[in-house]
């Protein structure tokens, strides 16, 4: 595990780089389990639809030992064809995805950060076979994943891929954020200078951030998140007490990202 | 210097959903063509949502937003850069008469060796067996129990049976094409470990072969081993050297001889013969599967030259189409 990194960062030929977050160990095990509940709930289903046709075939007197024979065949055929083509066909049919990957919001990719090619995913999905071992433990596998950097399992290597996170795809509203109530410290036109010219980009986006992310905190981690804010921001700048009175710390913060990042309504 | 996050989010929104349009309708439908116009449009959208990306993570540094947008560029830049050889038609008769045999010539050395290997696990059993015969029960594995019984007790047995065609043979026939397959397979991939398992599991399997070869004919009953294994052997064992071709290919890779490539690099040369040798071998199984459920099983002493002579064609027509199936003719000079 030494040397882990948790996203795969991509430099493109225009000189733009991005990361792609890559997907933990144990995301990658629940994604598994609900995939091999799925074959398993669809090799059930065959099963009875074969049963079902066996018993009603049993009444005719020789094509019914036939049938019933070549359902079983089938059976054990069907078996072993979801197990092998389950994930070429979903993870081809959806770009890399398998149910489980989609519950779990992973996806296969090239790990160059290209679209997985029909041939990758064959490749992945056959190795699997040698993942899993011993008996079905996907000790192999696994320890390839927690061995290797990318977490990438025998397969993956094989077939140039890693298991990524999805990441959101809406961008997020920002006029809903800033439209509210009036911003106190528009009053003071000086102080906001002072305040923007103080404010680093890295500060100003973390506050940005606790004012995004705030209704996915904890009550109490809210209130001490937003105190330590703006404790931090009031010795940047300090507004007279008449336009903050009454202003919570969290108001206070907004107040600040709101200076922050309308420049040009001020 | 901050960012007008909120002005410049709605200044370069339009450009983005119409990217992210763009993208959801390659996405939606794999056979989508984009127009002339489309693909300049997009290679523009691409170029500029990298450049918001750029401004948002200098000036701005959001979070939410800076992460959307790499989303966004990733997905693009994956689209534009896609590996267009990944979009050839499949043709199975093309791939079949050609694309397979000619990639079983072009590997013809990893074959050899598992075709050697093979023998030589063979010619170990049956000189193990010679040497001592108690050793016999331990070699053979507890599903082919059966063999463990003398041979002339065995013939002697099934000669005198009835062969009922249907009964239990589907079955038969498609836990052989199952369990082959993925002993085949398997074969394949444990190359990756170097290629020691991939000798092991060829070695095993010629063990086996040779012990039972070597009782039925010291026990004389060469021509019954003959009419039973040849229908299905001809094709189910050069599908399992196939298996083991792969895998020797696989270790080739592993071990990066002669190549200043590396390993990614290695592995994206040789995934289409993979699968094309494994294709093969699959439809081979198949085809075996089916041959000694209903076939090789039928022990009729006078049936047996007709079985060998059927086994013996298949392996000649299999060998010949192996050597001269997809060869290009020489082109004529002026």
């Amino acid at each position: 595990m030494i040397g882990r990194t948790t996203v795969l960062t991509i430099q493109t030929p225009e000189g733009v780089s991005f990361t792609i977050p890559i997907a933990s160990p144990i995301s990658r095990c629940l994604a598994l389990a609900v995939d091999f509940a799925v074959i398993f709930a669809l090799t059930m289903l065959i099963s009875q639809v074969v049963g079902f046709l066996s018993i009603a075939a049993s009444g005719v007197p020789v094509l019914g030992d036939i049938l019933s024979d070549f359902g079983n065949g089938f059976m054990i055929v069907a078996q072993f064809a979801l197990a092998i083509f389950y994930g070429i066909i979903t993870e081809w049919l959806w770009s890399g995805q398998t149910l489980g990957k989609r519950l779990m919001k992973l996806r296969v990719i090239d790990e160059r950060g290209l679209s997985l090619g029909l041939k990758q995913v064959i490749i992945r999905n056959l190795f699997r076979l040698l993942d899993i071992l011993p008996s079905n433990f996907y000790l192999l596998g696994g320890t390839s994943c927690l061995l290797t950097k990318r977490c990438q399992r025998i397969g993956d290597i094989a077939a140039g891929t890693l298991v990524i996170r999805e990441t959101r795809s809406i961008a997020p509203q920002f006029s809903e954020l800033m439209e509210r109530d009036e911003n106190s410290f528009a009053a003071k036109p000086h102080l906001e200078s002072r305040l923007r010219q103080q404010v680093t980009p890295d500060e100003a986006r973390i506050a940005l951030d606790a004012v995004v992310r705030r209704n996915e905190l904890e009550p109490k981690a809210r209130l001490q998140l937003f105190e330590e804010l703006a404790n931090y921001f009031r010795e940047m700048a300090e507004f007279p007490e008449d336009i903050t009175i009454g202003l919570s710390d969290e108001q206070y913060v907004r107040n600040v990202v709101e200076t922050l990042f309308r420049q040009a309504a001020t | 210097m901050i960012l007008d996050l909120d002005k410049f989010v709605a200044k370069e929104r339009p450009f983005w959903d119409e990217l992210t349009e763009l993208l959801r309708l390659q996405d939606e439908n794999s056979d989508y063509k984009l127009t002339l116009e489309q693909a300049k449009r997009l290679f523009y959208l691409y170029q500029r949502t990298s450049a918001d990306l750029v401004k948002m993570k200098t000036f701005a540094g959001e979070a939410e937003t800076s992460q959307f947008l790499e989303n966004l560029v990733a997905h693009a830049y994956s689209r534009l850069h896609e590996d267009g050889g990944e979009k050839i038609r499949f043709r199975p008769w093309q791939w079949l008469t050609r694309n397979f045999p000619s990639t079983f010539r072009r590997h013809w050395i990893a074959f050899a060796l598992s075709i050697g290997t093979f023998w030589i696990g063979a010619g170990f059993g049956a000189t193990a067996l010679n040497y001592n015969y108690e050793l016999k029960s331990d070699f053979i594995p507890p599903q082919f129990s059966h063999l463990n019984e003398k041979p002339s007790k065995r013939v002697a047995r099934e000669e005198k049976q009835d062969f009922d065609a249907f009964q239990g043979r589907h079955q038969f026939s498609a836990q052989l094409m199952t369990h082959n397959t993925k002993v085949t397979i398997m074969t394949m991939v444990v190359g990756f470990l170097w290629g020691i398992f991939t000798l092991i599991l060829l070695f095993y399997n010629g063990t086996l072969i040779g012990i039972v070869m070597f009782d039925y004919i010291s026990d004389g009953q060469g021509t019954f081993l003959t009419a039973w294994l040849l229908p299905h052997g001809s094709i189910e064992l050069p599908a399992i050297f196939i298996g083991g071709q792969a895998g020797f290919i696989i270790a080739h890779t592993m071990f990066g001889w002669r190549t200043n490539l590396k390993l990614r690099a290695r592995f994206a040369r040789i995934r289409g013969d993979l699968i094309t040798l494994m294709g093969g071998a699959a439809l081979m199984l198949v085809w075996a599967g089916i041959i000694e459920s209903f076939l090789s099983q039928y022990h009729d002493p006078l049936f047996y030259p007709w079985k060998i002579g059927f086994g013996a064609i298949q392996l000649l027509g299999l060998i010949l189409f192996l050597t001269f199936s997809g060869r290009r003719k020489p082109e004529l000079s002026s």
